[in-house]
């Protein structure tokens, strides 16, 4: 393989960490107005995520970096190309860090409703856009031979994209149902449970038509058996989440949604985005790749400090492996005083 | 108004946004670190009092810090998409090396910290504060080595093929003399900063309890131990402010010598200096006319400026009417004068309120010489304003850097105007800029209630008081923070 294909290669691995991590968070941000019905419940749901969130997140950083340092035209293009829809997950994803650690710092109702809207549309918008565009990339982009994008917005709200943004929204939904039945116990644990039919009544049909479509139109020999797997192990995760087995289901869905981002990025190879204009201007790995020093010199730090933040992200999930419940939730030592006077 | 002044403005906003809380990351990570390190040692509980109320005040900024952060993490593809295409190669590297070895160790050790506290043996627990403190260090060193090379490129070369700089060195982007010269010259201003936060709490703290008998609870006199507290971080903060100070004067004129060799446009304009001189006065305050390129009035202190910039009472010092002419030479026709009077100022404000800030330090701590507090109301207050003196001084020190390097993003080979998105309109960046700044408005003002009802509700607060001084509850469970 050579290094412009290994660093694709790299991206895609740090994308699907970024979405089978963050995409679990993403799900418990929406579930929480719908599974938290008391505070001490939504806050059960948000001290699940609470130590590994902030981590997770760091995944979309590192790919976004290494998308610079890699492939900058495409970092270039992409970014000013997408430039409201990034910015549109930017401002959620602002809003929702600042939610989690505001929260239970006022002890008001009031505030703490703000906070949990903001939890809500943070992960939301998120978990829906991203969908959007990895299907736009997939799908190409209208762009010129300076490999400047001359879409607007309408153009990336086609049915396709839509229909990505349907299934990452439900999929991470279903991701977060299924890990707080496996990281918490008590009310929030059967709730939970409960949820699964009804997200897989979405996630489900979204995910196989999306992929089916993405097989037809873009795929290639190799992912089809992919797709198949993603199928499988969708159907699966239901199956075993309703036989209790959660661990099993847990893992069925992060297999769902590393194989299917495996899918996108083997159907988008060897482009990195695609110009419906003239498939002459579109942006490939060998056209977009930085030089073969940089390559080098990324390809070293990464093979020698990957394994050491995946070895203390996995301790850390060690650390905090024990489920939470309401005995867990302690009173919060919130100064007194009336909300707003602060 | 084009997208391009829009986008600047974008750039400028957000970035000093970020600013303003990185540097009381830098300097509080370490700072808590080391108050839990001190309590880990002698098992006393008024520091793990302390640990815990800086603590939960050092979370309330570090969230905005992060969040802050993402979007710098993009803004250069979203905005400035032609300045990363010809850059990308080089500057993409520090900035993917920040995430995969900076973000990623202090964003999972700060959780471990924060929830950890009941679940982690103590030893343990204490090294993910210092190991998170380490990340938050370890990420200024990255971004600046990108940032220094933009002033001063080095290992690389411009393909002529592509017209892209490709890198060739990675040693020599992160050994740049200017990247570590910005490392040290910023942390000491970080530590400034952080230190003289520290120092406006136990002032305020202090103050309230001396001259108006108040704790934060109402009706109820200051707990004796909050007192001892207050006066050992004041002094700590204080002594903590004063030895970064020194740092900063010695990396500041590192610094201004670099600025010699590699802007000198950036540091004839920071001092209005109009011809190249030998034996150059240090101005003090200046008025010019910058459209004849002179000075109306400059009083100067005499042969400072050479001193500063090169060591020597009659080294020469680069004048901007003479540097305009050399670059025209070199560069083509242009202007390449940066806007004079912003950097004039934005220098002298730097030192003058970063100095007034170091002062603080080193003036408090001759007033709180064994055991000793200040008597005087204004004196606490003179130290509460150091802290937006020092958070001013790093801002402007930044505006000197980067709007001193205009028309230039990367100094030599890239025009900032040169830089910007073609595809991005200026509705998009109109749109873009007006939601930032109204959401980070409303963040700025949130987060400030936060952190004054914070300070207001004290320590005790936080973990209770301890009344007696037996030993008997050091091992007791401490509870986590949790949300
Ligand atoms: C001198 C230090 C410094 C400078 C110049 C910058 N930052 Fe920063 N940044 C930090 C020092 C820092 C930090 C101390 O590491 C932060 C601040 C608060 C925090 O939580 O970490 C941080 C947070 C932070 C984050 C969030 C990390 C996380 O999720 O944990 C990102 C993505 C960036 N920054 C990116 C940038 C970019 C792209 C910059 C250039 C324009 C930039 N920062 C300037
Ligand atoms: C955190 C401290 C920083 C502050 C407060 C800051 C501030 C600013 C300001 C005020 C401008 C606008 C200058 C102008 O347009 O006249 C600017 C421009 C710019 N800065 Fe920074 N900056 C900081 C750090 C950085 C870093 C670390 C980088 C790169 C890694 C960087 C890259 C840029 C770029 C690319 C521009 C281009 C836009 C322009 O020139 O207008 N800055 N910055
Ligand atoms: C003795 C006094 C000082 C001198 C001589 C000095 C000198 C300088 C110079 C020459 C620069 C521009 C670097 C460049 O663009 O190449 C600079 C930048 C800066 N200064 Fe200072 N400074 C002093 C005090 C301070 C203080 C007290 C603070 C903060 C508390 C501070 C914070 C900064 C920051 C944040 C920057 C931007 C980062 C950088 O380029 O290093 N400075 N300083």
């Amino acid at each position: 393989m050579d290094l412009p294909t290994l660093w694709f290669a790299a991206i895609a691995v740090l994308w699907i960490g970024y979405f089978v991590l963050e995409g679990f968070d993403f799900g418990v941000g929406i579930l929480l107005p719908f599974l938290g019905k008391t505070n001490t419940d939504r806050r059960v749901m948000i001290n699940a995520i609470g130590p590994v969130w902030d981590g997770n997140e760091v995944w979309v950083l590192t790919a976004g970096g290494a998308m610079f340092a890699a492939f900058p035209a495409w970092y270039a293009s992409l970014f000013s190309g997408f430039y409201l829809p990034l910015f549109l997950v930017l401002l959620a994803l602002i809003v929702r860090g600042v939610a989690f650690e505001y929260r239970g710092k006022v002890d008001s109702v009031q505030w703490r409703a703000r906070w949990d809207q903001a939890i809500f549309w943070g992960s939301a918008i998120p978990a829906l856009l991203w969908g959007v565009a990895f299907a736009n990339i997939v799908r190409g982009v209208p762009m010129d031979a300076d490999h400047i994008v001359t879409a607007n917005l309408l153009d990336l709200l086609n049915p396709y994209a839509l229909l990505g943004g349907l299934t990452t929204l439900s999929l991470f939904t279903l991701h977060g149902a299924m890990f707080l039945s496996l990281k918490t116990g008590g009310e929030v644990r059967l709730q939970a449970r409960r949820a699964v039919p009804m997200i897989a009544l979405v996630a489900v049909p979204a995910a196989a038509g999306f992929l089916l479509w993405t097989q037809v139109s873009y795929g290639t020999t190799w992912t089809l058996p992919l797709v198949a797997i993603a199928a499988l192990t969708l159907v699966a995760a239901v199956a075993l989440a309703l036989r209790g087995r959660e661990g099993w289901s847990f893992t069925a869905t992060a297999t769902t949604i590393a194989v299917a981002t495996v899918v996108l990025f083997g159907s988008l190879f060897p482009n990195v985005l695609p110009s419906t204009t003239n498939p002459a201007y579109s942006l490939t790995v060998e056209n977009a790749a930085s030089a073969d020093y940089t390559l080098s010199v990324m390809t070293w730090v990464a093979v020698i400090f990957l394994p050491v933040v995946l070895g203390y992200q996995s301790w850390s999930y060690w650390v905090f492996r024990k489920r939470i419940t309401r005995e867990h939730i302690e009173p919060t030592l919130v100064p007194a005083g009336r909300p707003g006077d602060a | 108004m084009d997208a391009l002044d829009l986008a600047r403005w974008q750039f400028g906003i957000t970035t000093v946004y970020h600013f303003l809380f990185v540097p009381l990351t830098i300097g509080l990570s370490v700072i808590v670190a080391s108050l839990q390190t001190a309590w880990y040692r002698t098992g006393k509980h008024e520091y793990l009092q302390a640990t815990k109320f800086f603590g939960k005040l050092f979370l309330i900024n570090f969230a905005m810090g992060v969040v802050t952060g993402i979007v710098q993490e993009f803004q250069f593809g979203m905005n400035w998409s032609e300045y990363s295409r010809f850059v990308g190669d080089v500057f993409g590297a520090p900035l993917a090396m920040e995430a995969l070895l900076a973000f990623f160790l202090e964003s999972t050790f700060i959780g471990l910290w924060i929830f950890g506290w009941d679940k982690l043996p103590r030893k343990i627990h204490l090294a993910t504060i210092w190991a998170a403190a380490i990340g938050t260090n370890l990420s200024a060193y990255f971004i600046l080595a990108a940032n220094a090379w933009m002033r001063h490129p080095v290992g690389y070369q411009v393909n002529p093929e592509t017209g892209r700089a490709e890198l060739t060195d990675i040693w020599a982007v992160l050994a740049n003399d200017q990247a570590w010269s910005t490392y040290l010259h910023t942390v000491a201003g970080s530590f400034i900063a952080a230190g003289l936060f520290v120092v406006a709490v136990s002032a305020f703290k202090l103050m309230r309890a001396r001259f108006h008998g108040d704790t934060g609870t109402p009706g109820q006199a200051p707990h004796p131990s909050e007192h001892g507290l207050f006066r050992k971080t004041l002094r700590a903060g204080l002594a903590v402010t004063a030895l970064a100070g020194i740092l900063v004067a010695f990396s500041g004129h590192h610094q201004a010598q670099l600025m010699a060799q590699d802007e000198p446009m950036k540091l004839a304009s920071a001092e209005a200096l109009w011809e190249d001189e030998d034996g150059a006065g240090f101005s003090i305050f200046a008025v010019g006319d910058v459209v004849d390129g002179r000075n109306h009035i400059n009083i100067q202190i005499p042969h400072l400026l050479s001193i500063l910039a090169t060591n020597s009472l009659d080294g020469n010092v680069q004048g901007i009417n003479d540097v305009q002419e050399r670059y025209e030479a070199q560069f083509g026709p242009g202007s390449y004068v940066p806007n004079v009077p912003v950097i004039y100022w934005s220098f002298r404000l730097m030192m003058g309120f970063g100095l007034a800030g170091v002062a603080v330090g080193f003036i408090g701590l001759w007033l709180t010489r064994r055991g000793r507090l200040p008597k005087h109301r204004w004196m606490y207050w003179a130290a509460i304003l150091g802290l937006p003196a020092a958070l001013a001084a790093n801002i402007c020190g930044w505006i000197l850097t980067e709007m001193g390097r205009q028309p230039w993003t990367v100094v030599g080979e890239l025009l900032t105007a040169a830089s910007v998105s073609p595809g991005v309109s200026l509705t998009e960046v109109a749109l873009s800029l007006a939601l930032f700044t109204l959401v980070y408005g409303v963040l700025a003002v949130i987060e400030a209630g936060l952190l004054w009802r914070y300070v207001k509700a004290g320590p005790t607060h936080v973990v209770p008081p301890q009344d007696d001084d037996s030993d008997e509850d050091r091992d007791a469970p401490v509870p986590a923070f949790v949300y």
